[in-house]
């Protein structure tokens, strides 16, 4: 005889899941809309996208209030998982997606924003972010993930060009084999511990002291292979740049924070205990995963002819990058990537945003890629005040001060020094250095080079809209201003990352 | 206001640029002469109200800018850095008013308006950060002046200004860290102030590799032997303008940040590594003079012969006493007025003939008599004659390091006088002997506008070489309180051997056989 279930609604703590919960009813209820009355603006499901994003944005906001007073909050039959981590993520990730979703709104019609299903999507592909980071649950952790990563697939597709399904395919391809890594991962660490949250397969691995150290290691090679596939580390990079090249330019800004923040939320998770273990040959690994991305990818980027991929190989340097916090794991080093983060969100928002405006329906004839070098060249004298801020945006990628990114940097690097991580430090500044080289070449080309081919005046700003410029408008105050944010923003996310006990 | 100078004198000319994107470009030079003008009157101000009795720092400001981190906008002059504010707030001025006609006029006033803030800043900051966010902020606007307004060359010169000068600071950067980690670890603070750091004192393998690391950020900028050949580049390829700011203000930065950070941060490192330092700055004075005397295009002589006198600048800060410092802070300036004027010279000539090649040229003397005569009068004060601003410095340097070595100051002595020999000769090539070219027989002299920016480097030149005290007097009194403090913070007994307490050597030595001393004290 079984007996029957009995949970209070108290134990299952349902407002863990109010933000996500949003998010979800936001997408539903698009669908509903169109269930009603088909072929409205998109402009509509922008701004219900907004609110329900700002909503959402509430919901997080109540959740670390009660977070600085009660500290980590469970619910949900202990599978979510509050803490000062999921918490700013959350607030990364809703941000992010509150500037992205805007930029839909340009003065050409793309093909992709005619269906309210995308929004929907969107909206979906959000909240499985939102899961994957407030939970220390290996399994909820996949849910989350393939629930964001089948949104993404599907929205890059709608794009409907040759070399957006050839993208969607080929992140759906790799996607899936990472999954695969994930999922086996996961599933040796079940077989050595016999849990799938994180604490307690930390805690029965102190136990015993690391016995099954081959089974570890089986384990922790899958999961960073599959995180790096989602981080685009090198070597697993190799997705990357076809797919922001094959996905519309908004798109592609966004899937280099997003996704990318949720990912870095899982892996600190995950490493944290692992890189407290003194097991030698994890740091070794995740060390040469560092130090590989981010050079190797920078030496990638110098070579490119097309803006947008150098972009994709400066995205994934930048994750190297950040992917040193991880290293580290100390609470300077997690603090370091967060601020990180919420710097390269703005700048790179401004910096796809801009190549966004630019983006032609065909191919002038004899242009070899969408937003390649020669395009740009002469651009001051056409078109100074894009120009300008789009020198802006790339003087900040590398790293110029005072602008945005700087400060991460200088945090970041930091970090490494009190860690005593002087190497690392050192190839985190060479590679800044080199970094340098691939962004001021299109600087170069803005304000240095007489203008190629006079019909590229008219497409640098084709896509503007009021909206668009409000966006970028807001990109570029932030990232000139970050000065004055880092201090507020070094203390909140400080607190948040030291009360959760990262 | 006086409280707030310092502050008024970094952002004024940002304000202005920005403001200026809204002024029509035909009347935009007036703007340009009008705030640097203003800028300039704000720079006499602070000399002005400038206390030539206290030796530290004067005009302080603080803000918290990032204060959990220990990071503050924190200004500050005292002798050493005050001179050469002015001095950049002049040379924009007389830049702006002598500005050639060039396409983009506005761009390039606005530009420059921009790069003035980021020279005043590096001088006036005292906060490892603030200093480092100038120093890396004055690279874009002269990569777009190089890059924008200069020769054929232009996109290959100014990207290796950049990647040179960006990959030496972020070095640097880490230098820096380090240094505000150690300051940490022993206060248990975080503070990037310069003025915090002065207090700790490291041990002397700490010291040697921070010195190395903040020495690859300096050496760069100087530029110092090896990594010098980014200079010739910018230079020959800047428009003149570019080369008269670069060789006149941006490369002091370098030769500045020695003594405001490698000598008080680091004393004992400084004497560990003064040989070898002296030893390059003597490769780099003889190497780049004979570099300079093979050269056929007059403006690389001027840079070549620039680089060689920062050779004797290092030389003279790295003699580690009062004498060698003050002469090569002394120098700094000269070297900023002279080289400045130099390459002005240079481009009045490049405006009208649209070429540098020496042997376009010969018999100008004959058609170009007061321009021969200004050129004869900076070439003269650059070999360093008596009576001109660069003889000063250039002595008092030398004076100093002869105290540590006899034998490296002789060799460097002796290269000074190469130096007189490629200048004179090309001044022969290009100025005496018969007009040989049909276009050189109708050129015009100098004409207002030129000489509105020369004369006053004239007057400077010959009134600092004949009374340098007004000048010389605040830098010896601040340089004097930095070299007793050196000397008390180095803890290695050579170190104690080499830095003097320069009060000790006055009262022994100077007031012996000095009348004036006598009745002073």
């Amino acid at each position: 005889m079984i007996q029957p279930v009995n949970i209070s609604m108290d134990v299952l703590n349902l407002t863990t899941l109010a933000p996500m919960l949003v998010a979800v009813v936001g997408a539903l209820f698009i669908l509903v809309i169109d269930l009603f009355k088909s072929n409205l603006d998109k402009s509509l499901y922008v701004m219900i996208s907004i609110l329900f994003l700002f909503v959402d944005l509430i919901a997080v906001y109540e959740s670390s209030l009660t977070f600085m007073q009660n500290g980590t909050v469970i619910g949900l039959f202990d599978v979510m998982q509050i803490d000062g981590l999921a918490i700013v993520s959350q607030f990364i990730i809703v941000i992010a997606s509150m500037l992205f979703i805007p930029l839909a709104m340009t003065s050409k019609r793309f093909h992709e924003y005619s269906y309210p299903e995308y929004f929907a999507l969107f909206l979906f592909m959000i909240a499985g972010f939102q899961f994957m980071v407030a939970t220390d649950n290996l399994i909820l952790i996949f849910v989350g993930l393939e629930t964001a990563s089948l949104s993404l697939y599907t929205m890059i597709a709608m794009h409907n060009r040759a070399k957006s399904f050839e993208a969607a395919v080929k992140y759906f391809t790799m996607g899936a084999l990472a999954a695969g890594f994930y999922s086996f991962g996961a599933m040796v660490f079940y077989a050595i511990t016999g849990s799938v949250e994180i604490n307690q397969i930390a805690a029965v691995l102190d136990a015993n002291s690391y016995k099954n150290l081959g089974y570890v290691f089986v384990a922790v090679a899958f999961l960073l292979a599959s995180f790096a596939f989602k981080l685009s580390l090198v070597p697993f990079h190799t997705w990357a740049p076809d797919v922001y090249e094959g996905s519309s330019a908004a798109l592609a800004g966004y899937m280099s924070i997003v996704p990318k923040i949720a990912a870095f939320i899982v892996t600190m998770r995950l490493f944290e205990f692992l890189v407290h273990s003194d097991i030698v040959w994890l740091k070794a690994i995740l060390y040469a995963f560092v130090i590989i991305t981010m050079t190797i990818s920078n030496l990638w980027a110098l070579v490119q002819s097309d803006v947008k991929r150098m972009l994709a190989y400066s995205s994934i340097s930048h994750a190297g990058f950040a992917m040193a916090a991880v290293l580290i794991g100390t609470t300077e080093a997690n603090t370091a990537l967060l601020l990180y983060w919420v710097m390269f969100t703005f700048t790179n928002l401004g910096s796809f945003s801009m190549l966004w405006i630019s983006r032609q329906k065909n191919l002038l004839p004899g242009q070899s890629s969408d937003h390649s070098y020669e395009k740009f060249a002469g651009m001051i004298k056409t078109a100074p005040i894009p120009a300008v801020i789009m020198g802006l945006f790339m003087l900040t990628l590398a790293g110029v001060p005072p602008f945005a990114l700087f400060w991460g940097k200088l945090y970041m690097i930091n970090a490494a020094v009190i860690s005593g991580y002087t190497f690392l430090a050192f190839i985190m500044a060479i590679n800044s250095a080199i970094a340098g080289y691939y962004y001021l070449k299109l600087i170069v080309y803005m304000f240095m080079k007489e203008p190629v081919d006079s019909r590229y005046e008219k497409v640098y700003t084709k896509n503007l809209s009021l909206t668009l410029k409000t966006v970028i408008g807001f990109a570029a105050v932030g990232t000139i201003f970050a000065v004055f944010a880092i201090n507020p923003l070094l203390n909140l996310i400080g607190g948040f990352v030291y009360n959760s006990g990262f | 206001m006086l409280e707030n100078i310092l502050t008024i004198l970094i952002f004024f000319p940002l304000i202005a640029g920005i403001l200026g994107f809204a002024i029509d470009k035909n009347s935009f030079r007036a703007y340009g002469i009008a705030v640097s003008l203003v800028e300039f009157v704000l720079s006499l101000l602070l000399w002005f109200y400038y206390d030539p009795n206290i030796a530290g720092m004067q005009f302080v400001e603080t803000l918290p800018l990032i204060p959990t981190f220990g990071i503050n906008y924190f200004v500050g002059v005292d002798g050493i850095s005050m001179f050469i504010i002015i001095l950049a707030a002049f040379f924009t001025l007389i830049g702006i008013a002598s500005l050639p006609k060039t396409p983009n006029e506005k761009n390039m006033i606005i530009t420059l308006l921009f790069l003035q803030m980021t020279m005043v800043g590096v001088f006036a900051a005292l906060d490892a950060i603030v200093f480092y966010i100038f120093w890396e902020f004055s690279l874009v606007p002269m990569i777009y002046i190089i890059g924008a307004w200069g020769g054929p060359l232009r996109i290959y010169a100014s990207i290796k200004f950049f990647l040179y000068t960006f990959a030496g600071s972020l070095i640097m950067l880490v230098g820096m860290l380090f240094m505000a980690y150690f300051y940490y670890q022993t206060t248990g603070v975080w503070s990037f102030s310069i003025e915090d750091w002065y207090n700790l004192v490291l041990p002397k393998s700490y010291q040697i590799w921070l010195f190395l690391a903040f020495f690859i950020g300096f050496a760069i900028k100087v530029p110092m032997f090896p990594f010098h050949t980014w200079l010739p580049y910018a230079h020959g390829q800047a428009p003149t303008i570019g080369s008269v700011i670069l060789a006149a203000i941006l490369l002091k930065m370098g030769t500045y940040a020695f003594v405001r950070f490698s000598l008080p941060l680091f004393p004992d490192a400084s004497v560990f590594f003064m040989v070898p330092i002296a030893t390059i700055s003597i490769i780099m004075i003889v190497y780049t003079a004979m570099v300079a005397y093979a050269q056929e295009d007059i403006k690389q002589v001027v840079a070549y012969s620039s680089i060689s006198h920062m050779g004797v600048i290092i030389l003279g800060t790295f003699a580690l006493n009062v004498e060698g410092i003050s002469g090569s802070i002394f120098l700094m300036i000269g070297h900023g007025v002279v080289s400045g004027a130099l390459f002005l010279l240079v481009g009045v000539i490049y405006e009208r003939r649209h070429t540098k090649l020496m042997s376009e040229f010969g018999g100008l003397a004959h058609v170009m008599p007061r321009y021969a005569a200004i050129f004869g009068i900076f070439l003269m004060a650059s070999v360093g004659l008596p009576l001109t601003i660069n003889f000063i410095g250039e002595f008092l340097s030398l004076l100093g390091f002869y105290k540590q070595s006899h034998i490296l100051t002789l060799v460097a002595g002796t290269a000074i006088i190469v130096g007189a020999i490629y200048m004179l000769s090309a001044f022969k090539k290009a100025f005496f002997g018969n007009v040989t070219k049909e276009e050189n027989k109708n050129l015009p002299d100098v004409n207002k506008t030129e000489l509105v920016a020369l004369i006053p480097l004239v007057a400077i030149t010959i009134w600092l070489g004949v009374y340098p005290k007004p000048v010389l007097d605040p830098i010896n009194k601040s340089v004097t309180r930095l070299v007793k403090f050196m000397h008390e913070k180095s803890r290695t007994p050579d170190g104690k051997i080499r830095i003097q307490d320069p009060l000790k050597v006055k009262t022994k030595k100077v007031c012996s056989d000095c009348a004036s001393c006598k009745e002073g004290e």
